[in-house]
């Protein structure tokens, strides 16, 4: 069996809030085959999003180890971490998070530009942005753009420099049930078409279920 | 890329920018100011020496080339000078300020003629009594003056304007010798000496024999040395130099100060941006290259409207006060002053770019 694209083992995460130790994640251990699509769910504060801050390299573990592509991320320098944000990992938001000064084509164009990647987007690209629905719409700032327009942008922000994984921390939490169901099936189309392993932390079940498997978290645990 | 993200961030917030740019070009605008009116007034006083066809000047014992007080040397040492050889003509003139920037000279008009050549009038014509004035056409025009209008403001005496001349020469005022030097209590006696030699190769055997004449406490410049001698750094025993610098610490401050707070403000505005460009992959260093880009676009555009603006306060000073001011533009002083902006944007944008890097990127992604 060929080894998970994502293997984390023993992962612990302790905040310090003034003088109090806050321990958000109390050993988890997680391993994420390439190419799966992957619903991560479970109450507030049970430790979804510091695990995605870790993966993602947002932020260092305390302990344990996370390997993504057989590399041990966890003892990461800032620097390490901020390569492996430009080149191995795209993040989309529940709150979208485009800038909001560039057009949505310049939101791409900047996370290539970041990337060393030069800023005109690849001709195979072009297919994923008619994928997305967002071709018509690149030249506008996320102002005129619609909720669901802004997520699909953000969408293809986030996989332009083909990352290893896509992190989706809540990305219909902002949106009404049509768009919702549009960007949960782009999601899946990418995973489907191009293999994009997909991790996505959401509440809402329904959005869960177009993932193949969901985890579930409780109080800083894999429950 | 990141220059258009850099003009899009600036174009997001027009005022903040554009008043950034306002508060950088005030020192910028300051400096181009004290350094065109330091020269252009040192220029101007150049050229009216100049224009009164002397070669050499004879100024007394503890005055220096920028300070003329009083009348000190007895006339008679005008006709002495006269008769030394290769001297074609000596003439004493009297000086006596009106304000701190305005003179007026006393003249013997016959003999002020033969040197310079003669006043060209614009309006009226030379003295016709012994309380009459002669103004250049700058004075005339700051204070509205017209050939036969009376004046009262000049040493409290009641003049007769007979004649509005073209400006360059002498001072902004000239009045007859005797009158001037019977009102301020100088009869007999001159501020200065001017001679004309012969030939012009004959003015270092008259400057010769001047100076074994007269001793070494009188102070005697050929007009080149003179108007050579007209610099900012001489003024005041260096005074005007120190007080540019000065000035130009203050602009230094200023443009730190401006942009301290407006890039400050921009990074508290933007956390959430910095947060996105972070889980982008963006470093340290890109980061703060955005800010830094950020303030030198606003330093180099304060630098233009400072330019703009000390070409509007020229225009201001010529339009009002054209006897008393005269501001030169000095292109210079342009990368100059646009050095010390940007020195001073830089040293400003430094501290909000570097808080902007060191940023978590979660705790900025929460920023509302």
């Amino acid at each position: 069996m060929s080894e998970p694209l994502i293997e984390i083992r023993g992962l612990q995460k302790i905040y310090r809030v003034g003088k109090v130790d806050v321990p958000a994640l109390r050993g988890v251990d997680l391993d994420v085959p390439a190419g799966e699509f992957l619903a991560i769910v479970g109450p507030s504060g049970s430790g979804k999003s510091t695990l995605f801050h870790i993966i993602g390299g947002l932020t260092p573990a305390t302990g344990g180890s996370v390997r993504i592509g057989g590399q041990d991320i966890s003892s990461l320098s800032d620097a390490g971490r901020t390569e492996l944000r430009k080149t191995k990992v795209g993040f989309v938001f529940q709150k979208f998070n485009l800038l909001p000064n560039l057009t949505a084509a310049d939101n791409i164009a900047i996370a290539r530009h970041i990337a060393g990647r030069g800023q005109t987007v690849e001709p195979e690209f072009e297919e994923v942005l008619k994928l997305l629905g967002i071709a018509q719409r690149l030249n506008h700032k996320p102002a005129a753009l619609s909720g669901g327009e802004q997520q699909r942008v953000a969408i293809a922000r986030a996989i332009v420099n083909h990352p290893a994984i896509l992190l989706a921390d809540e990305p219909t939490g902002n949106l009404d049930s049509e768009n919702s169901a549009a960007v949960l099936d782009v999601m899946r189309d990418l995973n489907r078409r191009l293999g994009q392993t997909i991790l996505m932390i959401t509440h809402n079940p329904e959005a869960a279920a177009f993932a193949h498997r969901t985890v579930r978290m409780r109080d800083g645990r894999i429950a | 890329m990141t220059a258009k993200l850099v003009l899009e961030n600036l174009k997001h917030k027009p005022m903040r920018s554009l008043l950034s740019m306002f508060l950088i070009a005030v020192p910028v605008t300051l400096i181009l100011c004290l350094v065109g009116l330091s020269q252009g007034m040192l220029a101007d006083s150049a050229r009216r020496a100049r224009g009164i066809g002397a070669d050499i000047m004879v100024r007394p014992p503890g005055t220096s080339v920028l300070t003329l007080s009083g009348a000190p040397i007895p006339e008679k040492l005008v006709d002495l000078i006269q008769r030394k050889p290769h001297v074609a003509l000596a003439i004493g003139m009297i000086v006596h300020p009106v304000t701190s920037v305005t003179f007026v000279s006393g003249i013997d008009l016959a003999q002020f003629n033969q040197m310079s050549g003669g006043f060209k009038y614009q309006e009226g014509g030379p003295f016709q009594g012994p309380d009459d004035l002669i103004v250049d056409e700058y004075y005339a025009r700051q204070h509205k003056l017209h050939a036969g209008e009376h004046v009262t403001d000049v040493l409290n005496h009641r003049w007769r304007v007979s004649g509005i001349a073209e400006g360059g020469k002498l001072a902004h005022l000239s009045v007859p010798m005797r009158t001037l030097q019977d009102l301020t209590g100088n009869t007999a006696k001159v501020s200065q000496i001017f001679v004309k030699a012969d030939r012009p190769a004959n003015i270092p055997a008259v400057m010769a024999e001047l100076k074994a004449f007269l001793g070494p406490a009188y102070n005697i410049y050929t007009m080149e040395e003179f108007t050579s001698l007209l610099t900012v750094e001489n003024v005041q025993g260096g005074a005007l130099s120190t007080f540019i610098d000065v000035m130009v610490g203050i602009g230094v401050v200023i443009g730190f100060a401006v942009v301290l707070l407006s890039m400050y403000m921009a990074v508290l505005q933007r956390t959430r941006e910095i947060g996105i460009l972070k889980a982008l992959g963006a470093s340290r260093w890109f980061i703060l290259k955005i800010i830094l880009a950020e303030a030198v676009v606003m330093g180099l555009g304060g630098t233009v409207v400072g330019i703009g603006l000390s070409f509007l306060a020229r225009w201001l000073i010529q339009s009002l006060y054209p006897a008393s001011l005269t501001q030169a533009i000095t292109p210079i002083w342009w990368p100059i002053a646009g050095g010390i902006s940007l020195a001073g944007v830089l040293l400003g944008a430094l501290y909000p770019g570097l808080s902007a890097a060191a940023q978590d990127p979660i705790e900025a992604l929460a920023y509302e």
